[in-house]
């Protein structure tokens, strides 16, 4: 918009005052910046925290709480990385993680695709449910769950026995989130494959599937979110072993409590790959975060 | 119908690909002449096959849905019914009594308030925060994509992993905050804010705020990218000021963003567990029990599985009204038609 502004040769009063008021604006940017640094503080502060009281030693952290390292300590992240328990959750949060995912996408993009390339008299009854099933979190069947998993099904204290439920309740999200997008490949890609010969399945394997890996890659992403901060439910279902980082976390921070910069150094090498991760998938959530809202 | 009928003529020339009863309906349909003819009688094959498909599709997450949330939810009614300690049969039929117990629980109720005061925090707190910084940053600036990803970065940290650093940092006298308060001549409380009943809760609103804003800020920024740039432009040529095409452009067309984000966190706000859990366990003197602590301790810490249902069941009846005034009271004016909304599902098209 500017451009248009700069090409006009002549300066009318009224132009004038609109420039100056831009470069008020300019002017303004500076209690912007102010801004935007404070809330970078107050948001990374904690974090940063964190991460570099893993570097100092206890002495250091309890004589000066808002101190710097000083000097570096590495010993911290060292005992937490030579702590086979640590490895052991990580892997047990990655295989549970990777499990759930795999299960959301494949039966997700398996539900979504009759439910929008399909007429038939069901589709919306069907489609209903999994609306449905976005209102009930997983609290409110927790006891049961936890019932039926541990003396039912006999999966307590297994990563599928965390992965299946922890899929089902984010089926309808999925569904909720892939049948517009599916909806949305055009009719003629269909009829022009159909055309070639290719029966429904065809389309699906051939032509649906590549083209919906943005999608599924979103939906995926936010599975593995999910299932990667996931507390209440390997709360209840897994023990020793079979913990999970957030759960090891926890449990280290209260058996620990002593040890504060032992608890630093573990919760800060919980949080980097994870925060690696999300970061570089961001744009992903955020498009699975937006789709829901626009809903 | 279009669907039914069209892949007959496809799959007389299909290639082997596609399975056994694409077979049988070549076969059928092949002999008869007409292809009109045919297509009448092979309707039902096709249909049953469409039909087939769709089961094959659809059934693995149905399954799944119905076992493990179905199934649970339809335990939960039956054992809210039942004194049940988690051993033996269902024998003990107490009809309402877990409900009139749970509901004269002052725990209960007091966890009920305390989840309505979270619900009312966050929105009040984020929905300001949260668009003010979102306006700001809505504009040309070098550092924008950077900004964003830094506010995204409490977000994606999981509950228990912000609740286990913001514990160690407000730990009373010695942790970071009261030694920076101290140094400003402030006297943190002697329990710590985690530690005193009446500031317990809304530390743990403090912490939520802190981990939620950068959610709120992306939502919010993500609706400006939807405002057309056209009516800035317009608004500017009509000497408007910054703040005014704010308030009369911006904030109204974001109007559906915010009020969906209001129903995110609201619902969020209902099943809050974890943060409470790691920073408080509910405490102190169950200033900070949540329905769900309050549901999940019963169940597990004292095998009150009758008990924890009925708190589960109204926890969920709670959500489902507030869920449904909220579409009914504020999203409906989403649905409503009006002229600037069927504009651009216009353009859209």
């Amino acid at each position: 918009m500017s451009a248009t502004l700069a090409t006009r040769p002549q300066h009318t009063p009224a132009q004038a005052k609109r420039a100056k008021k831009r470069d008020g604006r300019q002017g303004g940017n500076v209690l912007v910046y102010a801004i935007a640094l404070a809330v970078v503080a107050i948001t990374l502060g904690p974090v940063l925290y964190g991460v570099l009281g893993g570097f100092r030693t206890n002495a250091q952290l309890a004589e000066n709480p808002a101190g710097l390292p000083e000097p570096w300590v590495l010993e911290n992240y060292a005992g937490v990385l030579k702590n086979p328990d640590f490895w052991q959750y990580a892997l047990n949060s990655t295989m549970i993680a990777v499990i759930t995912t795999i299960v959301v996408v494949v039966f997700g993009i398996m539900a979504a695709y009759p439910l929008a390339r399909y007429t038939f008299r069901l589709r919306e009854p069907i489609f209903m449910v999994f609306v449905l099933g976005l209102l009930f979190p997983a609290t409110v069947a927790i006891v049961p769950l936890f019932i039926l998993i541990t003396r039912d099904l006999d999966m307590g204290n297994t990563w599928w026995g965390v992965a299946l439920p922890q899929a089902a309740f984010a089926l309808p999200m999925t569904v909720v989130i892939l049948r517009p997008f599916l909806m949305a490949l055009p009719q003629e890609l269909e009829e022009a494959a159909q055309l070639d010969g290719a029966s429904r399945i065809g389309f699906f394997w051939r032509i649906l599937l590549p083209l919906s890996g943005p999608g599924m890659v979103t939906v995926g992403v936010l599975a593995f979110v999910g299932s990667w901060n996931a507390y209440l439910l390997p709360l209840l279902l897994l023990q020793g072993d079979m913990r999970t980082l957030p759960l090891g976390v926890a449990d280290y921070s209260s058996e620990h409590s002593a040890d504060t910069a032992g608890v630093f150094a573990f919760t800060a090498l919980a949080m980097i790959p994870a925060l690696i991760f999300f970061l570089a998938m961001q744009k992903r959530i955020v498009n699975g975060l937006q789709g829901s809202v626009k809903g | 119908m279009i669907h039914a009928v069209a892949p007959e003529v496809t799959y007389a020339a299909s290639p082997p690909a596609s399975g056994g009863p694409g077979l049988s309906e070549r076969r059928r349909s092949t002999p008869s002449g007409l292809p009109p003819a045919g297509a009448k009688r092979t309707r039902k094959p096709a249909q049953r096959r469409k039909n087939l498909e769709i089961l094959f599709f659809v059934s693995p997450a149905l399954l799944l849905i119905a076992v493990f949330m179905l199934v649970p939810i339809i335990q939960a009614v039956r054992f809210s019914m039942y004194n049940w300690k988690g051993f033996g049969p269902l024998v003990d039929f107490v009809g309402f009594k877990n409900y009139v117990r749970v509901l004269g629980n002052e725990v209960f109720t007091d966890a009920l308030v305390h989840n309505l005061v979270i619900i009312g925090g966050s929105i009040a707190l984020q929905l300001p925060i949260g668009l003010g910084i979102a306006l700001l940053l809505n504009r040309k600036m070098k550092i924008q994509s950077l900004l964003r990803t830094i506010i995204f970065v409490p977000y994606v940290l999981s509950e228990v992993i912000a609740g286990v650093v913001w514990f160690q940092l407000l730990q009373p006298q010695y942790g970071v905050f009261d030694t920076i308060l101290s140094k400003l001549g402030i006297q943190g409380p002697a329990q710590g804010w985690l530690g005193t009943p009446e500031l317990a809760l809304w530390t743990v609103l403090a912490v939520l705020t802190w981990k939620y804003l950068g959610l709120a800020v992306i939502l919010f920024l993500a609706g400006l990218q939807g405002v057309p740039s056209e009516l800035y432009e317009a608004a500017e040529i009509d000497g408007a000021s910054w703040w005014q095409i704010q308030r009369k452009i911006t904030i109204p067309l974001l109007g559906p963003t915010l009020r969906t984000w209001g129903f995110l966190s609201m619902i969020g706000s209902l099943q809050l567990f974890d943060m409470v859990w790691i920073l408080t366990g509910g405490g102190p003197a169950n200033a900070t029990t949540t329905m769900a602590s309050f549901l999940v301790s019963e169940g597990t810490k004292r095998q009150n599985f009758g008990i924890a249902a009925a708190a589960s069941v109204i926890l969920f009846i709670v959500a489902l009204v507030l869920a449904i005034s909220y579409q009914q009271f504020i999203l409906k004016r989403d649905s409503q038609p009006d002229d600037e909304r069927t504009k651009r599902k216009k353009a859209k098209a």
